[in-house]
This record gives structure tokens, sequence and C-alpha cells, in this order.
């Protein structure tokens, strides 16, 4: 077998590299640069039951080591997702985790009901954390007790594995973490974006036109690290790891943390080939570290039975 | 759309923070149409993280050298400035849709209109259009003297008439003040540069048949994050877009809200 390949719930996957929801579209201008089908999985942008065109410009302010994003989840809405997205994925060997929105929990059911039935939906991931909408979405995952009945309620109708993307944006991570597991979760994404602000030196006004948005790529991948090596402790479902990756080394980072795979999203939009280019090079640094099959990596920050200093 | 490393050949200085760039690589092959863009990233490190969309201004094929011109201003084209020959660049490109060619007939008439850093994709359509045999006219808008460039050249291709907005060279005003008092003949209208300049084109010249070369604050470049959607005109669902990036960046008359 090889030494990449990742089985998760609902995801087989040839190698644990994902792009990230809202970082990939459904996957057509990627699918103009390389085969889809190298992928592990693909993470497609996030699906709401009507289209949504999203918020005004400017959506995109750079900082230092990342970008702020208040796209406002744009997109074509359920019955479009499914009669020309979806199919047009379908052409590719992978899996896909389609992740889910809303701004009640009638809307997430829903569009979890009709998308978990498409053929090639082998997973949902379930939106509860997108700082960009004025309107719910960060509410429902903010409060362990309301993220864990959101949960109950699309586990209730989904007929694939559902995973729920955390939020960072609380101060206790680990709290809403155990919940959604009680309530259901066959897995978790973590972490969804930080939120911040920048403003504009001249206008004295927030840059970004929705004012706040969400912080990605490689300012924040420290907290995602510190929280899932919290969080893997405390649950037994698979972390699907995310925050600022844009090498093998920190994939590798992130296994060491507690993930079972990993999404890359800023990234993407700098080099539209690296998550080939990561899978290439994250299969040279396990033969180099002599590591038969990168799911012995999971959690070894933390694993009090593994001491590097004592392997020698 | 390919993603190279290019190597410079040229940096200069041209005008008040405008600068002239050279290089060379495989992908200018593929650098056909004018009007597209380049993505380029400045540097290899985590700030400026994104990479700077900057429009093709000249293009020797057999000799796969392109030029660009951009305005050193924010952290990423100051460091683009930093560059020196024989530096190399990475370059993700030619992406996005140019003018087309073929909207005019030979021996038709080009009405050419450029406002600041919106001059330089004119010059390789204007290079195209004399190929081909069409009359091309220039219309370029600068803010004063000392931000003008490419007046020779675009002489060379065709009558080019210069507005300042201070009135230290050429005709005082604004691109359209002119048009609307010497009411040139054309047949098309070709126009890239400030949005406000734009949208004065289209309410005041109203011109039958136009395409619009626009610049919108862009992630990804390829179409994939949505930072750059433009609503289009007269749409009653409100939900209705074209991303600048790979639906554009040029749009015939009438397509986008201006």
């Amino acid at each position: 077998m090889s030494r990449l390949a990742i089985k998760l719930p609902g995801l087989s996957m040839k190698n644990p590299i994902m792009p990230a929801s809202g970082c990939f579209g459904f996957g057509r201008e990627f699918a103009r640069y390389y085969d889809l089908s190298r992928l592990g999985a693909i993470a497609i942008k996030a699906t709401t039951e009507e289209s949504r065109f999203g918020n005004p410009t400017p959506r995109v302010a750079e900082t230092p080591g990342g970008m702020l994003n208040a796209i406002g989840l744009q997109n074509p809405g359920l019955k479009k997702v499914l009669s020309e997205e979806l199919p047009f994925l379908a052409d590719y060997d992978v899996p896909i985790l389609a992740n889910i929105a809303g701004t009640k929990t009638e809307d997430y059911v829903k569009v979890a009901e009709d998308v978990s039935k498409a053929p090639n939906v082998t997973a949902l991931e379930l939106n509860i954390s997108c700082p960009n909408v004025k309107e719910g979405g960060i509410s429902f995952g903010t409060d362990p007790e309301i993220a864990a009945a959101l949960t109950r309620a699309v586990k209730d109708v989904s007929e694939v594995p559902v995973y729920v993307k955390l939020s960072p944006n609380v101060s206790d991570i680990t709290k809403i973490a155990v919940a959604v597991e009680e309530a259901g979760a066959d897995g978790l994404s973590m972490i969804n974006t930080l939120l911040g602000m920048r403003i504009d030196l001249k206008s004295e006004k927030p840059v970004i036109a929705n004012r706040t948005g969400g912080l990605s790529g490689p300012a924040i991948k420290p907290v995602a690290i510190r929280m899932i090596y919290e969080v893997s402790q405390r649950v037994s479902i698979p972390i699907i790891g995310m925050g600022g990756i844009t090498s093998a080394d920190d994939v590798l980072e992130y296994f060491l943390a507690g993930a079972s795979a990993v999404a890359v999203g800023t990234a993407n939009f700098v080099n539209p080939f690296i998550c080939p280019e990561i899978v290439d090079e994250l299969e040279q640094k396990l033969i180099d570290k002599k590591v038969d099959h990168i799911s012995e990596l999971i959690g070894r920050s933390w694993k009090s039975c593994y001491s590097p200093s004592l392997s020698h | 759309m390919i993603k190279e490393w290019t190597t410079i050949l040229h940096q200069e200085q041209i005008a008040d923070k405008i600068y002239e760039l050279t290089f060379e690589g495989e992908l200018v092959e593929r650098m056909t149409a004018p009007g597209q863009f380049l993505h380029i990233r400045v540097g290899e490190q985590y700030m400026p993280l994104l990479r700077r969309p900057i429009s093709i201004c000249d293009v020797d094929l057999e000799q796969k050298q392109c030029t660009i011109l951009y305005r050193s201003e924010g952290e990423g084209t100051r460091l683009l400035s930093k560059k020196r020959v024989g530096d190399s660049l990475d370059i993700l490109g030619p992406l996005g849709n140019g003018f087309p060619l073929d909207a005019l007939q030979e021996g038709e008439t080009a009405l050419l209109i450029g406002g600041g850093i919106g001059v330089p994709p004119l010059y390789y359509l204007s290079r195209k259009l004399v190929e081909r045999n069409i009359r091309v006219k220039h219309v370029l808008g600068f803010a004063s003297k000392k931000d003008a460039f490419y007046i020779d050249r675009f002489n060379q291709l065709g009558e080019t008439t210069v507005t300042t907005i201070d009135g230290t060279l050429g005709y005082q005003g604004f691109v359209t003040d002119y048009v609307l008092k010497e009411n040139p003949e054309y047949d098309v209208l070709y126009t890239c540069g400030p949005t406000p300049m734009m949208k004065a084109i289209e309410e005041q010249l109203n011109p039958a048949r136009a395409y619009y070369s626009f610049e919108e604050r862009m992630g990804c470049g390829i179409g994939a994050c949505f930072a750059c959607v433009c609503p289009v005109k007269e749409d009653p669902t409100g939900t209705e877009y074209r991303k600048v990036c790979s639906d554009g960046p040029v749009f015939p008359q009438g397509v986008i809200q201006l």
C-alpha cells in the first residue's frame, strides 16, 4: 500500500491532500492545469439552498503572511451545484467533501439531504463557522449546544459521513469539538478563518467592504496547530487540518499535531499547482524520514509512547 | 496558462513611479492576444503573499520577450521595481481574455482611449490592429506631464492625442472632454483605465461598439477565489456576475455595471 493513502469516514484518499473549501471553486479552473484525480479529495465551495451573489468588493485584503477575505459564500445554489458542478467532478476519480452552509437549521438540513444523495459526494463538511456572512453562520459555531443541535439535525438526514468545520473564533474550541462529536459528527475540519480587519490609512475606513474578513494563510498556522493539538487529545474522530499549509513540511507538522488529513487553502491562489506539488514532495519526505506510512505520524507530538530523542 | 521562472532583461523608470520591465521566457509564446495579463509573484517570502496582476504592454514572439509597464505604488510593485537585470521572476500567465481584434474590418478605424496605468495594454493592441491594416487613433490621459509615457511609440502607430488634467502636456482636461469636443470618427472604441474614466466614456460618449478592460482587486487570477467579481448590468435577480480575471478583463459594451 502507498505511504500516503488514508481512509477516513467517507473519504478513501490516495493521499492526505485536498484543496480547502472556498479556495478551489468547484474544481473547473484547476482542472485546466492538472488532473484532479491526483488529489486525495476535493472540498468544494460552500453550497447554500439559494444562489448567492456574496458581499460587495473589495472582498480581499493582503496581510503579513496571509489574507483577509469576505467573499460571502458566493455560489450558484443547490440546484445548479447538483445539476452542473457535481456532474463535472464525477469525471474524476476523487471523493468529494461537499461543504454546506446556511442561515437556519432548515437550510442546512435541506442542502444536506439533497447534496448527500449525489453519487460522487462521499462526505459532507458542515460550515458552522464562516465568519463572513452577516446573518447566522457565526452563532452556530460559537455555542457548543447550538453546534451540537445543528450537527444532529444534519446527521439525521445525511446519507454520508459528516465533518464539522470548527471556528477558531471561540475561547475554548475543545468544548465545541466534544459537543459535536457527541452529537454524532464523523470527523472535524479545523480551522476555519480567524476574524480580522484592516483599516486603510487614506480613507480611514476598513479595507474590506464587509468591514471584517476571515484571515487565512501561513499567518494562522500556529493557531491551527495548537488547536488541533488540543482537540485531537479530547476526541476520537479524525481531524482534517487546515490553515496556512504551503509545503510538505507543513503537512508533517499538522499530522504530528493530530490531523489525519489536510486541506490546502490560500496557497492555491498563489500557486495553482501547489496541491500536486505537495503530494509529490510529501512522498519523498516520508521516504527520507523512513516513515512507512503517514498515519504513523498522527498525534506523535503528544503521544507518550513515542519520543524521538529516545529512538536514536 | 503556465507558471514559469522567467529572466529579467531590462528594467527602467520611464515616468514618475512608472517602470518598464522586459523579461524572457517560454510562456511569452502564448501571448498572442493583447489585453491579457500576467500574475507576478514579486518575492518568495510571505509578504506580500499574493501575486500582482499586471497587463502585457508589448510582446516579441520570436525573441520570446515581453514588456510590462507598472506603477510602483504599494509594497508588491515597490519590490518589483527593485529587481535587477538577470534576476528571475515567477510569472503565471498569460491570463484572461484579451481585446477582440476581429471586431474591425481592414480599413476601419479604432479609437483607443487609455488612462494612466491603463495605457500599457493598448500599445500591444494598437500594434496588432495596425498589423491588420486597421487605422488607429489614440487618446491617452494622464494626471500631469510627469506621469506621461510611451507618447512617441503610440505616435509611430497612429494619430495620438495626450490629455492631462493639469494641462502640463497636451490638451487640458479629461479624455472624454477631448473626445466630446473634437468628435473623432471611429468604428470601434477600445479602452482601459480607471473606472470613473470608463464610466464617463460609457455615459458621455455612448459608443455603439466598445470594449472595456477592467481592473479589480484580485486574489488567484484564475477564477477560483471570487475576489474580483463585478455585477452585470440590468440583472433583475441581483445574483449575476462576471469574474474580471477569468471572464474578462475585457468585456464588450453593456455587460458590466460601471
